[in-house]
């Protein structure tokens, strides 16, 4: 499977990450590279094998449904870009 | 004053205890060692005011005959970690200016053994390299040198590895994915542990790929990543997969005596083009356990080759999804937009101004495996394969294996840039024989073993059981003793 200069594009866009054209064809024969280093997963038999999901067998701890923290919206938009009266802002998202 | 920074955890810890130095003494001492190696470029934020407070209170706390076990010892800190007031950015442009409200758990509980905070370390950014040479704040150089090249240190902890290796603090924290810990400490002739999968909370520290990144003590000796380690590990409520176990007492297991284990060596890990000098010293670290009593026998672990591609697939997986939030909305860089644009082109311009150019590729080959049509072919058979790497291990731990012995990295530390033209894939092959760890969520210490011909430092990996560190702690003391590695790198900087 190699990626071609529309799929890398695709990425990029799903990824939220802009990339200008002229880096497009580079970049999409590095993404090919590295896949083409995964593709040697094909060669492992995997049949009956069930995905791993946690290293260690474990169950999740389960608590009360309560309130443990918060109350504190300063703190929360301390380091925000910008923040005004209370809240994130950022550009206009519905017109 | 620069006898003092050279002391271990353990010599210091007694020193103070004997009343023959102080805590002050100790930071000062690291503090100026610190400023005199700009560099090495390891320090990237310094927090002399706070270690100078830490310090005060732990002569006080010892003077009163309550010293908890790191009181008085000062520490670097991975960028990594999230310190309450004190720059935290994963050595990333897209966290410029963060400052968190919090603290991670492994630094407070660290804080509440009474350690000092020296200042945060660099490394790459978001853990993710080989070699250092992604971060923000620019290559970290190896305190080691042969010749007029600087080499690297090391990755993802590269600036823990450089500062632990030239004395410019007594220990450092570090985390591992795929060989984070590891491969820097043998880059570097120190000790470097991964713990198992669970040891340490992950709360607060940057994620990476969650299911397989640790922290781990970075440190002089062996005994030092025990006392450390015990420090920093404990169960969590705020990390749901923190282990509600008990933490032993590692020091207290380092009894010198590994007589009746029995340490595997497994084929696999000759690879092929493996340097001759590397191989002989895994062979005379097999002999030194030998002699100490052990028995050697040969495993097969037979997944060990498609254990990188499916880290490869998996780590980026993760990243993908852990990153999203750096989006120019709660924190840090966002970029400057142009007349028009929306929320979509604020996202778009905001990472790629903030992320460097090996994050935005993990996080675009991340997004592809899991896009829709490719999620089985790639994730789901990368988490099978997962599964295989992980049950070869439990196969040869349930005929009796105690721990596997295997080379730390497939080369001495090279030179910065030396990799710049490469393929991604060949930064990647670095981490051959300490990924399969993190796959299986098991225990990893490196211990440093010899110098090659040139006279680089070179390290031998000990793999353990799940949650057996106090027993593959005992076992890397005894190897670190018969190796007797005591070099250091001579001071240019």
């Amino acid at each position: 499977m190699s990626i071609d200069i529309d799929t890398a594009r695709r990425v990029a866009h799903l990824a939220r990450i802009a990339v200008a054209e002229d880096d497009l064809p580079a970049l999409a024969q590095q993404l090919s590279g590295i896949l083409t280093f995964m593709e040697q997963l094909n060669e492992v038999d995997v049949s009956g094998v069930e995905p791993m999901t946690s290293v260690t067998p474990m169950r999740l701890k389960r608590r009360a449904d309560v309130v443990t923290d918060g109350g504190y919206p300063d703190r929360i938009l301390s380091n925000a870009p910008d923040a005004r009266e209370g809240f994130f802002a950022v550009p206009k998202v519905v017109e | 004053m620069g006898e003092l920074s050279k002391l271990t955890l353990a010599g210091a810890r007694d020193s103070l205890r004997k009343g023959e130095t102080s805590a002050v003494a100790l930071t000062e001492a690291c503090l100026a060692e610190i400023e005199a190696a700009g560099r090495l470029n390891a320090f990237v934020h310094r927090t002399p005011e706070i270690a100078l407070d830490q310090a005060r209170a732990a002569d006080a706390r010892i003077a009163r005959g309550d010293a908890p076990a790191m009181c008085g010892l000062p520490l670097g800190i991975k960028d990594l970690f999230c310190t309450r007031g004190v720059a935290s950015q994963a050595a990333s442009h897209i966290l410029n200016g963060f400052r968190p409200e919090y603290e991670s758990t492994v630094t407070q509980n660290l804080w509440d053994a009474g350690a000092v905070m020296l200042g945060k370390l660099n490394m790459d950014e978001f853990a993710m390299g080989s070699s250092n040479e992604t971060s923000t704040y620019g290559n970290v150089v190896n305190p080691w040198k042969v010749d007029d090249r600087d080499l690297t240190p090391g990755g993802s902890s590269g600036g823990s590895a450089a500062a632990v290796a030239a004395d410019l603090c007594l220990a450092a924290t570090g985390t591992d994915t795929g060989g984070s810990i590891r491969q820097p400490a043998a880059f570097t002739g120190i000790v470097g542990i991964k713990p198992t999968y669970g040891r340490c909370s992950r709360w607060g520290i940057v994620a990476f790929a969650s299911s397989l990144d640790q922290a781990g003590p970075m440190t002089k000796t062996v005994q030092d990543a025990a006392i450390m380690l015990a420090a920093m590990a404990g169960h969590d409520p705020k990390d749901s997969t923190s282990a509600d176990i008990p933490v032993p007492d590692f020091e207290a297991m380092l009894t010198g005596d590994i007589r009746g284990k029995t340490i595997g060596i497994p084929r696999e890990y000759r690879m092929d083009g493996m340097p001759a000098e590397i191989e002989a010293l895994w062979t005379r670290g097999a002999e030194m356990l030998k002699d100490a009593g052990a028995k050697i026998v040969d495993i097969s672990l037979p997944h060990t080759k498609y254990a990188l591609p499916a880290y490869y697939v998996i780590a980026p997986a993760e990243a993908s999804s852990n990153l999203a939030r750096y989006d120019g909305v709660r924190y840090g860089h966002r970029a400057k937009l142009a007349q028009g644009d929306g929320i979509v082109q604020m996202y778009e311009k905001t990472r790629a101004e903030g992320f460097g150019k090996e994050v935005q590729r993990r996080v675009m080959i991340g997004t592809y495996v899991l896009s829709a049509g490719f999620y089985d072919a790639y994730y789901n058979r990368a988490r099978k394969v997962r599964a295989l790497i992980k049950r070869d291990f439990e196969t040869v731990f349930a005929e009796g294996v105690d721990a596997i012995l295997t080379p730390a990295t497939p080369s001495a530390a090279f030179g910065l840039g030396e990799m710049q033209d490469a393929d991604p894939v060949e930064m990647y092959l670095n981490d051959v024989f300490t990924v399969t760890v993190n796959l299986a969520g098991l225990p990893g210490i490196s211990v440093p073993a010899g110098l090659d011909s040139r006279g680089l430092p070179l390290g031998l990996q000990l793999i353990g059981r799940p949650w057996e560190e106090g027993d593959l702690l005992n076992t890397a003391q005894v190897l670190e003793r018969a190796a007797g590695f005591v070099s250091k790198p001579a001071k240019w900087w």
